[in-house]
């Protein structure tokens, strides 16, 4: 590459950052100027928003600054995005200033939107109905529940796609750890309203998960889609007219992506998400933009470790685009999430677009174990905090954990899908 | 894979019963699927809204849509939604209109 190109990312997310980064390390920028624009200057550690409503985590430590987090040699920009003129090439910031790129990459994520559900916004949010995944959810949550001693607790997300699929059924889990340790257990009714008909969407995974809630003693009601939340007479209503009661409500709003996606003409669906290859992650709208993380319309959870995983075949398509070179990195929805199961134990998972999580280790047979309960994973998740402060957002590479799914350790006959 | 009986002819079906190839789908399956799977019939023209759009979202995208996206795009609403296809309207409709159960269902 001898000419200087410009390079526009939106977000400064897991995905912002950690391409960002990548991006400095390979160019120089005398070869590549690289802005990244984001909103605020709060970077959350998502996957820690499940410990603070249980006082396992404080607010205070799971966030940083998102520039810090950025290499030298990136200009940031702190100002909201109004959008993005996909035939000009342009980005319009709130504040007047004006971005051109020769590439964009979008990785603004996904937003919550309590909005869209009837009644939600009520008087009973945040007193009796709550969410965890955000940070001042979390947090009044954490309250609330300190002082809750007996009654109905239900959780209940309204439709996919969410941020980590299983974070919900990690926060029944940990909910009847923390109310046993409390000694009040016994005056609480759990239940897990999801609109799927099962625990989980696959198979194998959903009949081991279902196992676990049964044994913890939580109710299930499935197929249950929820059209109206009354926070005063604290109910449930589904969109065929059934009705949940509870004293206590932890909710998934519905998701969307950022609000400039829908100012921006034929950049996103009616979501809000950028349609794009599932294999190059370039987008479908136009070749110079590229999508990263939840922002992207693929058929996979949206889960920082999906981020990762696609992130270091984003780069290399980009620096085959820039160079004019064919694309041949092809990210195959790999995904791998540790599932929290309360009394410092926790689940993997370890997953693609074809095949379903089985059991077996990862990512070899000499290795953490997949599908069962281990406190080993639960190191696991504690230690990530760790790695993805000081490895993933600065872009370095993980020692044995590649970008594909690995299959060795696998006990793919288990599966019923096509691998 | 198991084949059923549709219309006179024989399909290839998954476990689920989503027909393998909705290249195999004719108009007539439609009903006959509606019956198998608890959906009123005779179809209506709302039904019918619903069908045409996801095997247009199929052929276009590779996938039928969700549910959020049928409410947003498809001219019939989430409510209405679940009276024509009752418990699940994507998955319903996507059975009907023999195409595979919609992704994003993940």
């Amino acid at each position: 590459m001898t000419k200087h190109q410009r390079m526009v990312i939106l977000g400064a997310g897991t995905g912002g950052t950690l391409a960002a980064n990548r991006l400095r390390r390979r160019f120089s920028t005398a070869e590549l100027e690289i802005d990244v624009v984001d909103q605020d200057n709060q970077h959350v550690y998502q996957p820690g928003l499940l410990f603070v409503p249980f006082g396992l985590a404080e607010p205070d430590d799971i966030v940083r600054k998102r520039d810090r987090q950025l290499h030298k040699g990136i200009n940031y920009h702190q100002c909201e995005i109004s959008s993005v003129d996909i035939e000009a090439d342009e980005v319009h910031l709130a504040n007047g200033t004006t971005l051109t790129y020769d590439v964009l990459l979008v990785s603004t994520g996904t937003k919550l939107l309590p909005e869209e559900t009837e009644g939600l916004d009520g008087p009973g949010w945040n007193k009796d109905v709550f969410t965890f995944y955000d940070l001042p959810g979390a947090t009044a949550l954490a309250e609330r529940l300190e002082d809750f001693r007996s009654g109905h607790l239900v959780i209940n997300f309204f439709d996919l796609p969410i941020k980590c699929p299983v974070a919900p059924l990690e926060f029944a889990f940990l909910a009847d750890w923390y109310f046993h340790d409390k000694g009040v257990r016994d005056d609480i009714t759990i239940t897990y309203v999801t609109p799927l008909d099962a625990a989980f969407t696959k198979p194998t995974a959903a009949a081991t998960l279902s196992k676990l809630l049964d044994e913890k003693g939580i109710n299930v009601i499935s197929e249950f889609n929820t059209g109206e939340v009354d926070t005063v007479a604290k109910k449930l209503i589904s969109f065929d007219d059934r009705e949940v009661e509870f004293d206590l409500a932890v909710v998934i709003p519905l998701h969307g992506g950022a609000d400039y996606v829908h100012e921006s003409p034929g950049l996103g669906d009616e979501l809000g998400f950028i349609p794009c290859d599932n294999n190059t992650l370039q987008s479908t709208v136009k070749p110079n933009i590229f999508v990263l993380g939840d922002a992207a319309d693929v058929p996979t959870s949206k889960a920082g470790s999906v981020t990762h995983f696609e992130g270091e075949v984003l780069i290399e398509n980009i620096d085959a685009y820039l160079h004019g070179r064919e694309m041949v990195e092809r990210y195959d929805g790999h995904a791998n999430c540790f599932i929290e199961t309360g009394y410092s134990k926790a689940l993997l998972i370890d997953f693609n677009y074809d095949t379903e999580p089985v059991p077996g280790h990862f990512p070899g047979p000499v290795g953490l174990p997949l599908l069962k309960e281990s406190r080993i994973n639960h190191l696991g998740k504690l230690m990530f905090q760790s790695f993805y402060w000081h490895a993933l957002l600065p872009g370095r590479d993980m020692p044995g954990v590649g970008t594909h799914m690995p299959k060795a350790g696998k006990h793919l006959v288990a599966s019923g899908d096509k691998s | 894979m198991p084949t059923t009986q549709l219309a006179g002819k024989s399909v290839e079906v998954n476990d689920e019963g989503f027909l393998v190839d909705p290249n195999e789908w004719t108009e007539e399956m439609a009903t006959e699927l509606a019956d198998l799977h608890g959906v009123a019939t005779p179809l209506t023209d709302r039904h019918w809204v619903v069908i045409n759009f996801m095997r247009k979202e199929y052929f276009e995208n590779g996938t039928g849509a969700t549910v959020r996206k049928l409410g947003k795009a498809s001219g019939v609403n989430t409510r209405e939604l679940f009276q024509l296809f009752p418990k699940g309207p994507a998955k319903l409709s996507a059975m009907i209109a023999g195409i595979p159960k919609p992704k994003g269902c993940i």
